[in-house]
């Protein structure tokens, strides 16, 4: 234990380094100070030594995250290109001679700063957690099955253990697709795994013969495993053997209400991550264990803690569970399933997340943003520390005003302009705080246009040298409401307000009238986009929409440089990955309002230019953007929706009088 | 504050002598440096009073004395491997129904050496609270056979205060002792001159320590409790709270004293040109802690008063890591900014600190005002907000913190009723709406819905209805609600044959609840409650119907539309039926729901909304659109023009009948009862509905999925 003499200078007492690694900490084994230029990660350069797959997507997802970079100068933190996943010296991807190679890493500096990827460490028959075979000096571990002996908090990773199958990107969807009332499956409670007989951990799996009832507690083990696994085999065996192949583990997954997760040889078990995406609610029998990411995760949200010494009282704890709680545990499943687990690259992104959380606590994210949707992957805490500045936590309508932000791409601006006309018809709605006109031409900003508006009412032009821009959340949208309207649409004033009304009941949705659809096109096996009218739709274009502010942010800071290169180079489908932005993250779809889809054909010969809507070229590109974008979410984003919303008693046969937008029943 | 060098030297005589024969003489020297040091009167011993143990009352046993031999066993020192599932004995705490620890105290005993002396100093009033507290509380047992925790009955809140190796064998010398095990220790101020260890020096075996001040290497994860350092001075100073919005003086101040002269130097950087920094210290002359002065004037600022000056104040560690200005600066509503790296944050197993105070590394010091100035004065208000919640919750009494820390250790022994993130963190006014159904999916269609209808005895009404809702693609099943106690269901062979299951259930009292009973016939999670009368919907209007609903799983989605008013006249709710631009409520004659609400109607609806609406026989769409809204703070949804149920052309109905108006006074009367139930008004008004995404473009008929719409 540290004792210090008080009258030692506070700054000796912190130089003071005689800690030894087992007792690391963010104060004494790690340099702040190298994180100055930010939260930057570097990836060392690969060397010839052979690498599994799955260290090889960590780091490919390292180096596509945004907080990559290639400068070790700048770098906070540092990640060695040597596979240290599998530490069991009997596996054939250990690694031999770690302990040189580390030593040899040019910043090694006795692991400072550094990360330590480990999925396996020890080896037969010990499975000593600390034994990676090499020191890892004052390097972080992220670590899976870490116990609470050796766990060093907040400074450690308690990792998650996935299969060799783990997904890169994208990640496969829980199972969860319906929530069923009362929240029972046919079994209560099941596992069905190896058991080890003798040696280490287990005792665990040996005992658990005692709660299977074989009715709705099914505990099924197998001692069939290994080369000599009659040599050892006790009693019970062949009746376990027996049971065991009555039943499909698959099956047992999907149709129980909790699966037991019991430690293996190690701590962690795959059971955890199947059990998680499954939405049967994990039940642990693994003392000591420190679940994974449980630095930031409330895991008593989603599982129950089990007691490997109360095994006996395990089927009256879940029987106990009231169905309230059942409902709310299996949905939290899907939640931190879908958001931290799923895929190789959203493991990693927590990782980091957790790490710059605690390297920047003034910037870091509550327990609440990580335990409840959408998750801090979709929260920027740079953005706001007030949570209402968010679009995912509050169903009440809290805006009263919006910002109009208009694309503008013409060469003048005249009275007979369409810009002159939307200025004058947004200015009109009683909720626009101000309008800010993003010109993006080689034409010089119109000066000296008197625009029809109130006086309180402020007309900003700003140049913007790219498309993506017209998203940015500029220091002047001073609202969360942000209407984003091409130049050319021709909306009635009460279409805006009414799009205004439904967007504040819908705060973290695109809400807007021209939509689209994705579909997937079996002959070329590609994603697709449409424009044809169609019974439902996954887009609604950022030509007349509205969106909250953040969503702006989002795209401008959380997207990769790559995709929006591509969209600023093709000068097209900003609003594609917009939307696919959204959903992304709400994993809802936009909606549609009224009847309009404000098509340019009513504009193209006003601004006699040939619309690029109709652009065949343009069209092509759009079809081009879909596919690239889902490829690169690692899956397809976009949800559909069949239902518009439109105000009520919109085009029914009563008198004009009682309607509240009326000037909407005229337009077509 | 005098040197501490100069305390040192003067400590460090007397230690060397034999301690036994100056044992008062170091006592009082101790004491006065606690003071010294710790900056606060606190836990000063008193005699024990008996007549203030309750418990010991009711043991009926009187304060025993024990001898303890000077060659008495020593308990073993801190197992710092010590974790929950290592050290914890959890047999003894068992499964019980209340899922409760169950905490023992040990008798109130004087401890004497061979010659009679006390070897302590007796109970302080914190102690004596600590100890009756826990009497008090539902964790109490008088049976140590059935004890989960044992408390012995030795005040150890200050080491300052201790014989650290008579203390130990005191324990050792506890009849349950058990090396240890599940016992458990409460101390606020650990540690010693010179060296201020970060948990109590006592050896203490394999005890769960509930300490003030951890760090990071002496607390032990899932095993020991961090607790505040109690402060006697901010309880007993009432310190108003100011309006939630106000600005204060200062945005930072310093009025700690006995900072290390490093730390001050810091702030003296930190301060420059930042006038709204200001930094107290003690006044000259004789150290008065309820006084404070800036370095320049002289005029005494009473403490903790002053903290209400101020936004956010610091709280830099001195000798120990657990610091009184904490509580001190939490009353006051001054946001804490923690200056003390490695530093284990009270209760922070459970609370969420993030939201109530800044962390500053000790190196950053000097920089203080840039992260300070950063934070908005959003953030700061709810930071405030936050700390008062916290302040009152868990830091403002003994009481608070040794109940809290009996929680926690309550919520590990029995982590599946642990109390949720929420419950500890939200005051009890703020808990957020937290939506039952709150993951975004959409139900497969191919689950299809359920029909539920109610009905009485208009038998020809009712097999219409049937016929008419089997023609719909996505039922389910039908389920005919029959509440008609005098007369049974005719045979099967009349009912009218489908193709889809019919299942008929017979109540047992005619209620208009029985509608929203979630019969387990019921399969899917999607019910379509009918009225036997509701004939005029056609299968594209309730397909959509269905189709709306999977997209708003989680709320009350139906056809004609109701709004409640507020009327500026009597100041009351108003239901009301007109054809306004604005609903807030759907009727359930035909209104799809999840299957849940059912089950929250019928278990857990608030008050007694259930039996009023079965005795007024009216008002339970009301009751269950109040119910969705309230759980889910949305507003339920209006699918497709439909405004009526009835045909428009019906006579009796076009004109308002006196038997109307009474209804509508009646539906009145049920929206502001259940306003006064649910202490608010949950219903969301919106000026929207779903329609199809083709309603009414000028598109060919056959692409159009949902035709025909009906009539209004």
């Amino acid at each position: 234990m540290l004792e210090f003499d008080s009258h030692v200078s506070p700054k000796q007492r912190r130089e003071f380094s005689s800690f030894s690694n087992r007792n690391c900490r963010m104060e004494t084994c790690f340099e702040l100070s190298k994180c100055k230029y930010g939260f930057k990660v570097y990836v060392y350069p690969n060397t010839q030594d052979k690498m599994s797959s799955k260290y090889s997507e960590i780091l490919t997802a390292l180096r596509q995250s945004r907080y990559h970079t290639t400068n070790p100068e700048e770098a906070c933190l540092f990640v060695p290109a040597i596979d240290t996943l599998d530490r069991d010296k009997l596996s054939a991807e250990y690694i031999q001679n770690m302990e040189s190679k580390i030593q040899s890493l040019p910043y090694w500096n006795d692991g400072l700063n550094h990360i330590i990827f480990n999925l396996y460490p020890g080896t037969w028959p010990h499975y000593d957690e600390t034994d990676l075979g090499f020191n890892t000096g004052k390097a972080m571990l992220a670590k899976a099955s870490v116990s609470d002996m050796w766990f060093r908090p907040n400074f450690d990773i308690s990792f998650p253990l996935f299969h060799k199958e783990h997904k890169f990107k994208g990640g496969e969807p829980g199972f969860l697709t319906e929530n069923l009332v009362p929240p029972l499956r046919s079994y209560t409670l099941s596992f069905k795994g190896k058991r080890y007989l003798t040696g280490i951990g287990s005792e665990t799996r040996n005992s658990l013969y005692h709660i299977h009832n074989d009715d709705d507690i099914v505990m099924l083990t197998t001692c069939k495993h290994g080369k000599s696994w009659k040599d050892m085999k006790d009693d019970r065996c062949e009746r376990d053997n027996a049971e065991y192949e009555k039943y499909d583990y698959k099956i047992l997954l999907h149709n129980s209400t909790f699966c037991l997760v019991p430690r293996g040889r190690r701590l962690g078990s795959y059971r955890f991550l199947e059990a998680l995406q499954a939405a049967c609610i994990p039940v642990f029998l693994s003392n000591n264990w420190v679940l994974p990411f449980s630095e930031v995760i409330d895991w008593n949200q989603a599982a129950i803690w089990g007691d490997e010494r109360l095994l006996l009282q395990i089927p009256s704890i879940v029987r106990s569970i009231r169905h309230a709680d059942l409902l709310a545990l299996r949905q939290q499943t899907q939640f931190l399933w879908e958001t931290y687990f799923s895929s190789i690259d959203k493991i990693v992104a927590t990782t980091l997340e957790i790490i710059k959380d605690r390297i920047f606590p003034q910037s870091s994210h509550s327990k609440q943003v990580w335990n409840s949707l959408p998750g801090t992957l979709a929260v920027l805490p740079e953005y706001s520390a007030t949570l209402a500045d968010y679009p995912f936590y509050s169903s009440l309508p809290q805006t009263q005003e919006f910002t109009a932000v208009i694309y503008a791409t013409s060469k003048t601006v005249m009275v007979s302009s369409p810009l002159y006309r939307l200025i004058k018809t947004v200015s009109k709605s009683p909720s626009v705080h101000q309008i800010i006109v993003l010109w993006h031409s080689d034409a010089p900003m119109p000066t000296d246009v008197r625009w029809p508006v109130p006086t309180n009412i402020n007309v900003t032009f700003k140049t913007i040298a790219t498309i993506s821009m017209r998203f940015y959340p500029f220091e002047e949208i001073k609202t969360d409401a942000v209407l984003s309207l091409d130049e050319d649409v021709t909306p009635v004033t009460d279409e805006v307000d009414f799009a205004f009304h439904v967007w504040k009941h819908f705060e973290d949705r695109i809400v807007g009238y021209p939509a689209r659809n994705h579909y997937w096109d079996e002959s070329t096996s590609h994603w697709a986009y449409s424009s044809k009218w169609s019974n439902d739709y996954s887009m609604v274009l950022t030509g007349a929409a509205f969106y909250h502010r953040y969503y702006g942010y989002l795209y401008s800071h959380s997207l990769s440089a790559s995709l929006i290169e591509m969209v600023n180079n093709l000068n097209n489908c900003e609003d594609i990955l917009f939307n696919m932005l959204v959903s992304h993250f709400n994993k809802k779809p936009p909606i549609k309002i009224g009847l309009r889809r404000f098509y340019k054909e009513a504009t193209a010969s006003e601004t006699e230019q040939i619309s690029r809507w109709f652009d065949a070229e343009h069209f092509h590109q759009r079809h081009f953007c879909v596919h690239y974008f889902a490829d690169s979410f690692g899956y397809m984003p976009l949800v559909r929706s069949s239902i518009r919303l439109d105000p009520i008693l919109f085009k029914d046969p009563v008198s004009i009088l009682r309607k509240k937008y009326r000037q909407m029943e005229g337009v077509s | 504050m005098r040197s501490s060098g100069g305390s040192k030297s003067r400590l460090r005589g007397p230690r060397m002598v034999n301690r036994y024969q100056h044992y008062y003489v170091l006592l009082f020297s101790i004491i006065l440096l606690g003071i010294l040091v710790t900056g606060a009167l606190q836990f000063w011993p008193h005699h024990i009073d008996e007549e203030e143990y309750d418990f010991m009352l009711r043991s009926n046993i009187p304060v025993r004395e024990v001898v303890i031999p000077t060659d008495a066993p020593v308990a073993e020192k801190s197992d710092q491997s010590c974790t929950f599932h290592s050290c914890f004995d959890v047999y003894h705490c068992g499964y019980n129904d209340d899922s409760r620890i169950s905490i023992y105290i040990y008798p109130v005993t004087k401890y004497l050496d061979e010659s009679g002396v006390p070897l302590t100093l007796g109970f302080s009033q914190e102690f004596s609270e600590l100890l009756q507290t826990v009497a008090d509380s539902v964790y109490y047992t008088s049976e140590p056979d059935r004890a989960c925790l044992f408390l012995p009955p030795l005040d150890l809140l200050n080491q300052n205060n201790l014989r650290l190796k008579e203390s130990a064998q005191i324990l050792t010398s506890l009849q349950s002792w058990n090396h240890g095990t599940n016992h458990l220790l409460f101390n606020m101020l650990p540690g010693n001159m010179p060296d201020f260890n970060t948990a109590l020096d006592v050896h203490r075996g394999k005890a769960v320590l509930a300490g003030g001040g951890f760090s990071t290497w002496s607390y032990r994860r899932t095993y020991d409790v961090a607790i505040p350092v109690f402060s006697p001075l901010a309880a007993a100073t009432d310190l108003p709270e100011g309006d939630s919005q106000e600005e204060r003086t200062w945005l930072l101040m310093s009025a700690q004293v006995g900072l290390h002269v490093e730390y001050i130097e810091d702030l003296m950087k930190a301060r420059q040109n930042q006038p709204r920094f200001i930094i107290l210290q003690q006044c000259a002359g004789i150290y008065n802690m309820t006084d404070r002065c800036t370095q320049e004037g002289n005029t005494a600022l009473e403490y903790p008063q002053v903290l209400q000056e101020s936004e956010f104040c610091l709280v830099i560690r001195t000798s120990r890591l657990g610091q009184l200005t904490l509580s001190d600066a939490m009353k006051a509503g001054c946001v804490p900014v923690i200056v003390a790296d490695s530093f284990i944050l009270p209760f922070s197993e459970v609370i969420d600190w993030k939201r109530a105070a800044i962390v500053v590394a000790e190196d950053n010091l000097s920089t203080v005002n840039e992260v300070v100035r950063a934070i908005s004065r959003d953030s700061l208000l709810q930071m405030r907000r936050q700390v008062r919640h916290l302040y009152a919750s868990y830091f403002s009494s003994i009481r608070a913190i040794t109940l809290t820390a009996l929680q926690i250790i309550n919520d590990r022994v029995f982590p599946y009723t642990a109390r949720k993130y929420e419950e500890w963190n939200e005051p009890p006014s703020m808990i957020p709406v937290q939506n039952p159904l709150f993951l975004p999916i959409k139900p497969p269609q191919s689950t299809g819905f359920t029909a539920v209808i109610l009905t009485y005895d208009r038998l020809e009404s009712l097999f219409l209805i049937i016929q008419r809702v089997a023609q719909v693609p996505s039922l389910a099943k039908v389920l005919v609600v029959w509440n008609n106690q005098q007369k049974t269901p005719p045979p099967a062979a009349e009912w009218p044959k489908i193709n889809k299951p019919l299942k008929v259930v017979q109540t047992r009292h005619n209620k208009l609840s029985n509608r929203f009973y979630p019969y387990d016939e019921i399969e899917t999670e999607a019910i379509l409650a009918l009225d036997d009368d509701i004939l005029m919907l056609t299968s594209d209007e309730v397909e959509f119907g269905y189709e709306v609903w999977r997209e708003f799983p989680d709320r009350l989605v139906g056809f004609p539309s109701r709004v409640h008013l507020w009327d500026n006249s009597t100041h009351k709710w108003r239901y009301e039926s007109e054809w306004t631009s604005a609903i807030s409520m759907v009727l359930t004659g035909a209104a799809f729901h999840h299957k849940y609400y059912s089950y929250v109607y019928t278990n857990s609806l608030p008050g007694n909304i259930k039996t009023w609406v079965d005795d007024m026989i009216n008002c339970e769409d009301i009751a269950m659109n109040f119910l969705i809204a309230n759980l889910t703070g949305k507003a339920s949804i209006k699918v497709a023009p439909r405004q009526k149920f009835k045909c428009p052309e019906c006579p009796n109905l076009a004109m308002i009948s006196a038997d109307q108006k009474a209804h509508m006074v009646e539906r009145s009367e049920c929206v502001n009862r259940f306003v006064e139930i649910y202490g608010t008004m949950p219903l969301q008004s919106v000026e929207f509905r779903a329609d199809p995404v083709l309603y009414k473009t000028e598109v060919a008929q056959e692409i159009k999925l949902f035709k025909d719409l009906g009539a209004l």
